[in-house]
């Protein structure tokens, strides 16, 4: 059934879902599906009591890995590290100090109309379109 | 409210939920194609929207993906505090307190956009492929560790400030 719809459209129905579960969340717990704050908050605080994050994250780990494994979603080829590390650390490192990603200032942040996240979108949009360009112009 | 949290029936229906809600969240993911990293290179690939006819070599499908998302998160923060005075498993909404535009937001957004742009996972798509592919397990675990440098530094400059 999928297959025979427009790839844009299963993309807006991918988008729609991660809608869902971000409201899923906001309205079971009055949280933010924000992944970078949930995924750094696990790891300064792995034994805090309230475990939610944890189970949020097991969620999106064993689902991405059974469905993308049922899809059989292609997997890319390891690239070299010199590329990999670097790229981690600086979104690990952004992520923190600009206070949240994709989930958390795009899905969330736009949904609830923040300024500070409309800010952060277009600051990581151009930075992502800038360093793709000049990858590519380098290549 | 922390004790009341840990009740049984209250703690089984969080974590119920904040599971299910994190492999919704991966469905989506999956089904959109953002955990492929080639995919969203090609839409931060905005150049090639120049190599041809509109779109060009450009891959719009990013843009799909998060405008329904946020049509949907537009209706969530806008309705649900106004149907449920409290979420269902909790005590209250803990909506995000900062409202500056400021240094850490701006660079931490641009240093987040450049490693974007590099590999093409941002977090949720790395951890939700990190198990399938060495590429994705490598990148998270990079991640994770460039967020512990950025905690300890964080807290190293609120002890200094305080």
């Amino acid at each position: 059934m999928l297959a025979n719809l427009h790839p844009y459209v299963i993309a807006a129905i991918g988008g729609i879902l991660i809608g869902l579960a971000s409201w899923l969340l906001w309205w079971g717990l009055g949280r933010i599906a924000g992944v970078s704050s949930i995924a750094s908050e696990v790891l300064t605080a792995p034994t805090h009591p309230d475990t939610w994050r944890w189970a949020f994250l097991a969620g999106l780990i064993v689902g991405g890995c059974l469905l993308g494994q049922g899809l059989e979603i292609p997997t890319l080829p390891t690239r070299p590290l010199y590329l990999l590390i670097p790229a981690g650390l600086l979104v690990g490192f952004g992520t923190v100090w600009g206070s949240g990603c994709t989930s958390g200032h795009g899905v969330c942040g736009l949904g609830r109309l923040s300024l500070r996240s409309l800010v952060a979108v277009g600051t990581f949009m151009a930075a992502g379109m800038i360093t793709v360009t000049w990858m590519r112009g380098a290549a | 409210m922390t004790e009341a949290l840990q009740s049984s029936p209250l703690r089984a229906g969080r974590l119920g939920l904040a599971f299910s809600a994190g492999l919704v969240f991966a469905a989506g993911l999956v089904l959109s194609g953002m955990t492929q990293p080639l995919k969203v290179l090609g839409f931060l690939d905005i150049t090639a929207v120049t190599k041809g006819a509109f779109p060009g070599l450009w891959d719009p499908t990013l843009a799909f993906v998060m405008g329904g998302a946020v049509c949907v998160t537009l209706l969530a923060f806008a309705w649900t505090q106004r149907l449920a005075a409290l979420p269902v498993f909790a005590y209250q909404y803990h909506a995000p307190s900062l409202s500056q535009i400021d240094l850490p937001l701006v660079g931490g957004a641009a240093l987040f956009g450049v490693g974007w742009g590099l590999a093409g996972y941002c977090p949720g798509p790395a951890l939700a492929s990190a198990l399938l592919s060495v590429d994705a397990l490598i990148f998270t675990g990079a991640m994770l560790l460039g967020m512990l440098i950025c905690k300890s530094f964080l807290s190293k400059k609120a002890q200094i400030g305080s």
